[in-house]
């Protein structure tokens, strides 16, 4: 992205909440966001993956200048080329586990069957398989997550966006969380960006960028001494 | 998608029956509603329909109705009579007077008298005895609802009547369509009839005329009107002045009106808060769907699947709630004949649809106001 700024009206004033970033994430790359709260993560990362129009500059993802596409275009992109690992995973209650983590697929127009097929498969990646036919409210947190997890790769997106995947688990919860997600989703051709700030976590990146203010003041592969 | 939409509108089992029995209630309200309506408002030409083989009837210029008319001279079936294309006329009349039962019970009842001869006037069907009962002395038919009225719990078979200071045997049952008021009938021969109701110097009604093979009825309307002053109206245009009077002269098309006007406002009540409590309650499931990459046309067809299918089911149980309760209610007499007219049903489809395609619109705005990125919120 470049030279991209994101500005919120509340009542009459204007709050500019990004201020001219500049990025660029490469694909096999486990990317952490880390910032207070506050600090513009989400804002970043909604306009990262085409879901918030940002007020100036330019995004392109894997080389299209998405907010250059037509609503209905940019919709599309998304299924094809984007997973979301959301925090509160936003499963739907109703359908069981398998057809959650098919919805990508479902929405492309697979047929139903199929598209379960492939999502259980997924899911024995991840070890819940034999969770497949239960509810969401049947499942405990952690597994919710995988399958959360699942309905992000299942369609094979080349960028994948992750919004505090660890917030509510312990520390070995969220490593062995990580663990799997640097497992799973990692691969050459995809880009991994995880929004944290939980520094548990921190030695896992192999990029980590601090965001405050709405300005990137760091990006390496370890956190700042200060941090 | 479509699966995935009701699946979840199905999960919600609490709001789902909630759906469900709103649209259901509202339709049997406006089904039923509109259908007791419409059958109380085609009793309003019962009196022209009971007798079927009249072509055309004729009146004094001022009657209105089968109930509302005035007496003419008899002179007025000798005019009709003279006027060409009259195969046939008779006379018929239609007074109220009070009755008293062998028990002492004092009753107001219809009198209708047919013709001596022809007994045309009586209605096509009898439930018990034939129409030639009325040949013997005294003899009285009545309707088969006046019959379950006054007599409720025995045969009225040779019940002894006094009408007028004079006697009456009840011979025969009719099968006759109710009138509006659901009054007693008693059918007997027209010279007969002069005896049971209070006498006035005129005492014709209608003269009940058959029109000639080559001459259509509102030909012949024209023709008895402009030869003898009377007024003349075909069977149909009559059986309809019966159903405007009615309209025009009760307060049942408002009440009627304001009880449907209520299933359609419940309808709306009920469905919308339920329905908008769904969407909110599915709204974050949506703002994914949406950040996923679902469009928003999938969205509003999922939820235009939604409403559909409620509204689908709940009209159907609403229909068939109105069904069971004219087939419950068929052997009570103030219902008898009630049927279901093939417009209620669609008026009521529109209703629901209106209903849905409300509700739905409320619900999918805040459906489709809603951000993707308030997923990451």
């Amino acid at each position: 992205m470049r030279d991209v700024s994101r500005d919120f009206t509340a009542g009459q004033q204007t709050i500019r909440v990004l201020h001219s970033i500049d990025l660029d994430v490469a694909p096999g790359e486990l990317t952490y966001l880390v910032g207070e709260s506050g600090s513009g993560k989400t804002t970043l990362i909604s306009i990262m993956c085409g879901i918030l129009w940002p007020t100036e500059g330019s995004v392109e993802v894997f080389g299209t200048p998405i907010y250059g596409l037509s609503d209905d275009d940019l919709v599309r992109f998304r299924l094809e080329n984007i997973g979301f690992i959301f925090q509160q995973y936003n499963l739907i209650p109703a359908i069981n586990a398998a057809s959650n983590a098919a919805v990508p697929l479902i929405a492309r127009g697979m047929d139903r069957q199929e598209a379960r097929e492939r999502a259980v498969a997924m899911m024995e990646k991840l070890n819940i398989a034999n969770q497949a036919d239960k509810l969401p409210n049947q499942l405990s947190g952690g597994q919710q997550q995988r399958v959360a997890i699942a309905r992000a790769l299942v369609h094979e997106p080349r960028l994948v966006v992750c919004d505090e995947p660890t917030a509510a688990l312990d520390a070995t919860s969220g490593r062995r969380v990580m663990d799997l997600l640097r497992d799973v989703a990692l691969a050459e051709d995809r880009a991994c960006i995880i929004v944290t700030h939980d520094n548990r976590i921190f030695d896992l990146a192999d990029r980590i960028l601090v965001l405050e203010d709405g300005r990137i003041t760091h990006d390496g592969q370890s956190m700042p001494e200060d941090h | 998608m479509n699966w995935i939409a009701i699946r979840m509108l199905t999960g919600d089992a609490q709001k789902f029956y909630g759906l469900l029995f709103g649209i259901a209630f509202s339709t049997l309200l406006i089904t039923q509603q509109l259908t007791i309506f419409v059958n109380l408002l085609e009793r309003g030409s019962s009196g022209v329909y009971n007798v079927s083989s009249a072509d055309v009837w004729v009146m004094d210029p001022v009657s209105r109705t089968t109930e509302v008319a005035y007496p003419m001279p008899s002179t007025a079936l000798d005019k009709v009579r003279g006027v060409a294309g009259v195969a046939w006329a008779v006379p018929h009349i239609r007074a109220s007077a009070s009755v008293r039962t062998g028990s002492g019970e004092l009753e107001g009842v219809s009198v209708v008298g047919v013709d001596d001869a022809t007994l045309i006037g009586l209605p096509k069907g009898m439930v018990e005895g034939a129409p030639q009962v009325l040949s013997e002395p005294d003899s009285v038919i009545i309707d088969d609802v006046g019959a379950t009225r006054m007599f409720p719990d025995e045969s009225p078979i040779g019940q002894r009547l006094e009408l007028n200071d004079q006697r009456a045997v009840i011979r025969g049952i009719a099968d006759a369509i109710p009138s509006f008021t659901s009054q007693v009938t008693l059918y007997t021969k027209y010279s007969r009839a002069l005896n049971y109701v209070p006498g006035t110097r005129n005492r014709l009604s209608f003269v009940l005329v058959g029109k000639a093979q080559d001459v259509s009825p509102e030909e012949l309307v024209e023709r008895i009107e402009s030869q003898t002053g009377l007024r003349a109206r075909t069977r149909d245009e009559f059986a309809r002045d019966g159903v405007d009077f009615i309209i025009e002269n009760t307060g049942i098309p408002l009440n009627f009106g304001i009880t449907v006007a209520l299933g359609f406002i419940v309808g709306v009540a009920i469905v919308g808060l339920t329905f908008s409590l769904f969407i909110r309650d599915n709204i974050k499931q949506f703002g994914a769907l949406k950040a996923i990459g679902v469009t928003n046309g999938t969205i509003r067809r999922m939820v235009a699947v939604q409403a559909g299918m409620v509204g689908f089911i709940g009209y159907g149980l609403g229909v068939v709630g109105t069904v069971l309760f004219i087939l419950g209610f068929s052997g009570n007499p103030t219902f008898k004949g009630f049927y279901i007219p093939w417009q209620v049903p669609l008026v009521s489809l529109v209703a629901i649809v209106v209903i849905i395609a409300l509700t739905g619109w409320l619900a999918l705005r805040s459906v489709m106001k809603t951000e993707p990125a308030a997923v990451f919120r």
